[in-house]
């Protein structure tokens, strides 16, 4: 059930950013990457086994869409998604603060995996990526964040509301 | 059931996960040569186990074929040494020939240097009786031998025909007892008798003692005695003692081997006294 879940919420990420991301970060040279907040958040919520599936399905599904090398961003993410899997378990990352440090680190090793890849097989050249990088961090740290707040609070408030409404009666 | 095992083992499942990522990209790119990575790393992986593989089988064969095909190799052993054993009585059989080619050719040699009618015969037994000096020869009336024909070999005088049969004949050797032949010594051209002594040894009889005799001396036919043709090899002088009588006791040494003797020429011409001889009534 949980696979599944994380599996829809992999699909919607990738829908939603290859068709609103462009509308909603448009002007800003930051580049959020929406499927890996989603692994991240998979990973910390279900273990590095289902992360790193989570990763893996999801980078390769990302790469199959892109017009780059496929794999690499899926090594990337399965990466990703085992090493957010492993502190989520030894770490309480339930907080906003460690959840956004772990968003920075995770999109630091994406991007160092994936750069380093390329890099080293002499696919793409990437001259000055560390000011894309660290903005890509940041970014997807303040968007993890808020995002995973929301996807936690949304149950509770729907619930409050309901209570809210039978009291009233 | 499997995806909670799974689960258990993160690390082979990061494992798999990677190795797959790895293939797939390796699939997609170039090495600095042009071709896949994925092709060079499997064939370079793929090698390994070949080189491997091979090892191993190369192991197993030395070890088959030094020690458990042993047994084969012994078959192969024995029928190798077979085929030598074969090969050893086939070469045995080839020089033979070529000892008989060459005897041939020697006895082909004395036939023209000797200008008579022979004709050459192969000795196909021995003496029934050691008592006897005797041989059998595969040539008889069918082929006009008769009795008392010189039989020789190109090393001297064998004998002479004393009873022939239609296909066969039997020579007495000249080293039999009851054989003799006129003889000469070559040197001093002192004349007597040889005759056999039945032990391989032949003695010269009725040769003077005041004659002049040594031992060495080569011993030729007379040609007196109407069998054998003049000038052929008897012997040579073994020793030669002054008797208490007038005449030398000599003993003379065969020149024909007679334990070796394979082929003969029976001559068919008659010495020039036996001719003269048979000759004179007709006159």
């Amino acid at each position: 059930m949980r696979s599944a879940a994380a599996l829809a919420a992999i699909l919607i990420a990738i829908a939603v950013q290859t068709t609103l991301a462009g509308y909603i970060f448009r002007g800003s040279s930051t580049a959020i990457d929406l499927v890996l907040i989603v692994v991240v958040y998979v990973a910390i919520k279900s273990g590095p086994v289902t992360g790193l599936l989570a990763g893996t399905v999801a980078g390769l599904i990302q790469d199959a869409l892109a017009s780059g090398i496929l794999g690499i961003g899926g090594l990337a993410k399965t990466m990703v998604g085992f090493l957010s899997g492993l502190l989520g378990t030894q770490f309480i990352v339930t907080a906003p603060l460690p959840r956004f440090l772990l968003l920075i680190v995770a999109t630091a090793l994406h991007a160092a995996i994936f750069i380093g890849l390329y890099t080293l097989l002499n696919l793409r050249q990437f001259p000055a990526p560390y000011p894309s990088i660290v903005g890509q961090a940041f970014g997807n740290a303040f968007v993890g964040v808020v995002a995973f707040q929301m996807i936690e609070w949304f149950p509770g408030f729907v619930d409050r509301r309901r209570a809210g409404r039978f009291l009233k009666r | 059931m499997a995806l909670a095992d799974i689960r258990q083992r993160p690390g082979v499942v990061l494992a798999a996960a990677i190795l797959l990522h790895v293939v797939l990209i390796s699939a997609q790119v170039n090495t600095a040569s042009g071709l896949p990575v994925l092709q060079v790393v499997t064939f370079g992986s793929f090698s390994e186990v070949q080189r491997g593989t091979m090892a191993v089988i190369d192991g197993v064969r030395g070890m088959w074929t030094g020690y458990i095909a042993l047994q084969q190799v012994q078959e192969e052993n024995n029928a190798l040494k077979q085929e030598l054993q074969t090969l050893q009585v086939r070469l045995q059989q080839e020089r033979a020939e070529a000892q008989r080619t060459d005897n041939l050719r020697q006895l082909l040699e004395l036939r023209e240097r000797a200008n008579l009618d022979t004709v050459a015969a192969e000795v196909i037994a021995g003496a029934a009786s050691p008592d006897f000096k005797t041989v059998t020869i595969d040539k008889g009336s069918s082929e006009s031998l008769d009795t008392d024909m010189a039989v020789i070999s190109p090393a001297g005088v064998v004998g002479r025909i004393i009873l022939p049969s239609r296909r066969a004949s039997k020579v007495q050797l000249l080293i039999d007892r009851n054989a003799a032949a006129g003889a000469l010594i070559e040197r001093t051209r002192v004349q007597g008798v040889v005759v056999g002594v039945g032990d391989g040894m032949m003695r010269m009889q009725y040769v003077p003692g005041t004659a002049d005799v040594k031992t060495g001396d080569l011993v030729v036919t007379s040609g007196i005695d109407g069998i054998y043709p003049k000038g052929f090899v008897i012997g040579t002088i073994d020793h030669a003692d002054r008797g208490v009588g007038a005449y030398h006791e000599i003993v003379i040494r065969p020149a024909v081997d007679f334990a070796r003797l394979e082929e003969v020429l029976i001559v068919r011409t008659p010495p020039a006294s036996r001719a003269v001889t048979a000759e004179e009534p007709k006159k």
